[in-house]
């Protein structure tokens, strides 16, 4: 592994870690991905009436999260070419693969109650055993798929 | 009056706060290459490990997230749950309900390991990759957006069948 690289996961890691802690700090909120998308798209009464502020309403935070993923998303596709930075692939899988894998992610991490930042990031992060046990089990079985897929 | 004025002052901070945290987390994904799916495959595909094309970095991408987020809970909201203190924009802190394993857990976590395994997204890069437009992408956030909503109606009218833990 090159030192550029490695620089690069360790700074782009610390980000990630330092943006979940400030939700919590600033807001007591987790930075689980799935579960901001899934309140966002499909959040129920109970969710929404939950906590005092949440009634006083408007759009929920997540959508503004999920307006900030976006927000650098775009960016990124803006100056991408000029920094000389790589544009991502994202046909390594036939359509109707990337469509169960689509399926199976969204329907994984909704029963499993978190993906990759919920349960790796923040689960593990305070010690939850339902996030060691789950990050565990995505990480063995991803990669016995990825070895036997690609 | 007054007080009502405070909460709603803090009521839009943590909307930015939100947004700032999601161009942060947006940020470090694609710094840290994890917003690339090849380089997930990478990782994750640890045949690759034999012939020496393996790609460590998002166990350091971890590592790293993992080391700012446990030592600043444990150094600073831990002491403030402890001391009854709520959070700077909300009045309560919000953790899951749940604290034993179930059965929906390892369930879903294999089947979220399954379709990571397959194609290299998940839901954090996926949002962010958005902005490129690719069809392929578009179409992996479909399915996605179906499954979780498939998930939240399982959920609703199964509850957990065993208590594994």
């Amino acid at each position: 592994m090159e030192f550029s690289s490695f620089a690069a996961a360790l700074g782009g890691g610390v980000l990630i870690g330092l943006s979940a802690i400030l939700l919590m700090i600033f807001n007591g909120r987790i930075a689980g991905i799935s579960g901001i998308v899934s309140s966002a798209f499909f959040a129920d009464k109970k969710l929404t009436d939950k906590g005092s502020s949440e009634k006083a309403s408007g759009l929920a935070w997540q959508w503004f999260f999920i307006a900030g993923l976006v927000l650098t998303g775009v960016i990124y596709a803006l100056v991408y070419e000029q920094l000389g930075l790589p544009a991502y692939e994202f046909d390594m899988v036939s359509e109707p693969m990337l469509l169960i894998g689509g399926l199976l992610v969204g329907l994984g991490c909704s029963l499993g109650r978190g993906c990759t930042s919920g349960h790796g990031i923040c689960g593990i992060g305070r010690l939850s055993l339902r996030s060691i046990v789950a990050t565990c089990v995505f990480i063995a079985v991803a990669a016995c798929t990825a070895v036997f897929i690609h | 009056m007054k007080t009502s004025s405070i909460k709603k002052t803090s009521f839009i901070k943590s909307k930015v706060v939100a947004l700032l945290c999601g161009v942060l987390f947006g940020t470090g994904l694609l710094v840290s290459g994890l917003a690339d799916p090849a380089k997930v495959i990478g990782f994750l595909d640890v045949s690759r490990i034999s012939n020496g094309t393996w790609d460590p970095s998002l166990m350091v991408v971890m590592t790293g997230a993992l080391a700012v987020y446990m030592s600043l809970f444990y150094l600073v909201v831990k002491p403030n749950i402890r001391a009854g203190r709520a959070p700077v924009c909300d009045t309560q802190y919000h953790f899951p309900e749940k604290k034993t394993l179930d059965t929906h857990l390892i369930l879903g976590a294999g089947l979220f390991g399954l379709g990571w395994g397959i194609v290299g997204i998940c839901p954090g890069p996926a949002i962010v990759n958005i902005a490129t437009l690719d069809m392929s992408l578009g179409l992996f956030v479909v399915a996605m957006l179906f499954g979780l909503y498939l998930g939240k109606l399982i959920k609703s009218t199964q509850p957990d069948m065993v208590k594994a833990g």
